[in-house]
């Protein structure tokens, strides 16, 4: 009984802190609009309307085919019609298209031939990703209505589930809810102990009854709530701004948001034991937080990092939720608690706990 | 063996505390009687604070034994932590929180019921005159009322021993005056009080005092018997050229210290010196000074000269030998 009002103490003094401090109060609701916001829009990685340019030197109505066919896909648009390649080559050097498309005069003989590449797609490499549309654009299969129509080798047929219009949004939000997560829930706690002790506060503290389990259980318990309202903010702007669905069960959401909340929770605890002042605090949380941006499968694949990327991604737990909540968000799939990705969630909080108790003692010492 | 517990709320034998090479605490022995205002008075770093934190479990000593209301520190701090009040020179409660807000805080934290609770802490925003306060955040309190607030949390929940760290640092005169009012009454109510001071008019009014010196205790008596026990005999010396008079008396080897206050000179002699009064009216008349020599009380100032240079004399006798 005691222990409980002494954690409703510390709880109640944290929650009225929190209300009156404007500055977090901001960032709960502040992080999560902008974020939003700036990945859902700026951020796209599927390309459309990339500047090019044509050099068709056959002029024939194959030529003219495919030319058609690739414009339709919209990927590429053709802004300049040149007659040579080296006007092509220096419009490329100078920046101003990142796709060239060259026809060469002989081009009907070598489709139907097919020893030799008919044309040629010239690419401005620099950006990885205009390099993959031009792949993406070289097996376009060269169409045309012929009697000695051309027998297209059996390529792979891609089927696009879950996204099929191929939509960033649609994967951003979901991973995007772990992010921000990450970032405030972590901080918050973070600074919250070292805050005390910066302040003098702690020195009060630990000469009170007060146990180090009720101090850091009272401290955290406020977040959550935070933690509910940004994944609600996350959530509603996610479907009102682009209409990212929920195909799985909202209360699943919730009860995975739960459990990855609490494990940054309790490492920003630890954090906050290992820090001796806020400014540490925050350094050790951007130390956590750039891997788990980059290695979590929020920004690239995680199929397709380096092993030893992907086992230290499996040690952060964005990693995990980020495949839970595309599960439930994306697939509709229904929560497991006993899931491995579930299971390392809880373990990190409990160990991440666990470490922070130990770790604080109640002496200055 | 039980009485003993009962007389004494702190006994502390062969108490040392070192940080890497240098001992704050170095070997003290302590017995602080219960329902006394005990002081610690002691320049800056001569091991007040280090102390008072061993007492109350803070800090591990790095050797000796600590009992504090007859329970064994630091082993059994914890249980301690409920009948101690705490408070230090550095407002340690929340300048966010109101003046009640920080109090019903301290309540909780203290687990007392809810009645109870609402009725101490008017009682004691009524005690500390801070009820017309009650709704204003701690921050924007004046030093004063920020003393008041932290002396009432640290009664609050009526600790029978309050340990008080250079409480009074940064008050003015007048709130001192009533910080020590609260103080007697406390003590009258049987609380032990332990404060530590750098101010010789607040060590004045302690029932018994250690004077501590580069973390050795280097007097331990009444403020009283302090002064009557001190190896000097004081003397007034007013004369118009103060200065020159320092500087004559300062040059002779059997005057242990000599201090302006104001127009006139505190001189301050062994009393194993023969006829000292005598020899400070020679001294000014040989450089051709007037003024009027007289014997006075020694004063707890210059008890706390006297016993601290006798005690770095010695010191360095023993590095010598």
């Amino acid at each position: 009984m005691k222990s409980l009002l002494r954690l409703y103490a510390i709880f109640h003094k944290e929650f009225t802190q929190l209300m009156r401090d404007r500055l977090t109060f901001g960032m709960i609701a502040g992080i999560p609009l902008i974020q939003l916001v700036l990945f859902g829009y700026a951020i796209n990685t599927d390309v459309r309307n990339l500047t090019a340019a044509l050099v068709d030197q056959a002029g024939t109505s194959m030529s003219r085919q495919m030319v058609s066919d690739m414009g339709a896909s919209q990927v590429v648009d053709f802004q300049y019609q040149l007659a040579t390649v080296e006007e092509l080559t220096t419009l490329m050097d100078a920046g101003k298209i990142s796709i060239g498309l060259v026809i060469p005069p002989d081009f009907d003989r070598r489709v139907l031939s097919g020893d030799r590449a008919a044309a040629q797609i010239l690419v401005d490499g620099t950006d990885p990703i205009i390099l993959g549309v031009g792949r993406q654009l070289a097996s376009i299969p060269v169409n045309f209505d012929s009697p000695r129509r051309l027998q297209t080798p059996a390529g792979l047929e891609v089927r696009n589930f879950y996204n099929p219009e191929r939509r960033s949004a649609v994967n951003i939000v979901p991973g995007l809810i772990g992010v921000i997560l990450t970032m405030t829930m972590a901080l918050f706690t973070a600074v919250a102990i070292v805050r005390e002790k910066e302040r003098g506060n702690m020195e009060f503290l630990i000469t009170t009854p007060v146990k180090p389990l009720e101090l850091m259980l009272g401290k955290i318990l406020p977040y959550v709530a935070i933690g509910f309202i940004q994944v609600s903010l996350i959530l509603l702007l996610g479907w009102i701004l682009f209409s990212v669905p929920i195909q799985g069960k909202l209360s699943d959401v919730y009860l995975a948001a739960l459990v990855f909340i609490a494990a940054n929770l309790a490492l920003g605890l630890f954090i906050s034991t290992s820090a001796k002042t806020q400014f540490q605090a925050m350094q050790m949380t951007f130390f956590f937080f750039l891997p788990s941006i980059l290695l979590s499968g929020f920004m690239f694949p995680f199929d397709g990092m380096p092993k030893a990327a992907q086992f230290i991604a499996e040690v952060l737990p964005l990693t995990h939720f980020n495949r839970i909540i595309r599960n439930i968000m994306l697939r509709g799939t229904e929560l497991d608690f006993l899931s491995t990705d579930m299971l390392a969630l809880i373990g990190f909080a409990f160990v991440a706990l666990s470490i922070a108790i130990l770790r604080f003692n109640k002496r200055l010492d | 063996m039980n009485s003993e517990k009962e007389k004494y709320a702190i006994t502390a034998t062969g108490l040392s505390r070192r940080f890497g090479d240098l001992f704050a605490v170095n070997n003290i022995d302590l017995k602080i009687p219960t329902g006394s205002i005990y002081g610690f008075l002691g320049p800056n770093g001569s091991g007040k604070s280090t102390t008072i934190r061993m007492l109350c479990g803070l800090l591990i000593p790095t050797s000796g034994t600590v009992e504090v209301l007859g329970l064994q520190i630091p082993k059994q701090a914890e249980i301690l932590k409920n009948q101690i009040g705490y408070m230090t020179q550095k407002f340690s409660l929340y300048d966010d929180l109101t003046v009640k807000e920080n109090l019903s805080f301290v309540g909780e934290i203290y687990a007392i019921p809810r009645k109870q609770r609402k009725l101490r802490v008017n009682e004691l925003l009524e005690e500390f005159e801070l009820l017309d306060r009650a709704k204003q955040r701690a921050g924007t309190l004046s030093g004063g009322q920020r003393q008041r607030l932290a002396l009432a949390a640290a009664i609050l929940h009526k600790p029978s021993l309050l340990l008080l760290d250079e409480p009074t640092s940064a008050v003015d005169p007048q709130n001192r005056r009533d910080f020590w009012a609260t103080l007697f009454v406390l003590a009258e109510q049987g609380t032990t009080i332990l404060v530590s001071t750098h101010y010789m008019d607040e060590a004045e009014r302690c029932h018994r005092l250690a004077i501590l010196d580069e973390g050795v205790i280097v007097a331990d008596n009444s403020p009283k018997k302090l002064g009557e026990n001190i190896d000097m005999n004081v003397y007034e010396v007013i004369t118009e050229k103060t200065n020159e008079a320092r500087v004559a008396l300062s040059n002779i080897s059997e005057v242990f210290s000599v201090t302006q206050v104001g127009l006139h000179l505190r001189v301050l002699l062994p009393k194993s010196v023969p006829d000292s009064l005598q020899k400070v009216e020679a001294v000014l008349q040989s450089n051709d000074l007037t003024g009027r020599v007289t014997a006075i009380e020694p004063n707890l100032e210059d008890v706390f000269v006297a016993v601290t240079e006798k005690h770095r004399q010695e010191e360095r006798q023993e590095v010598i030998s």
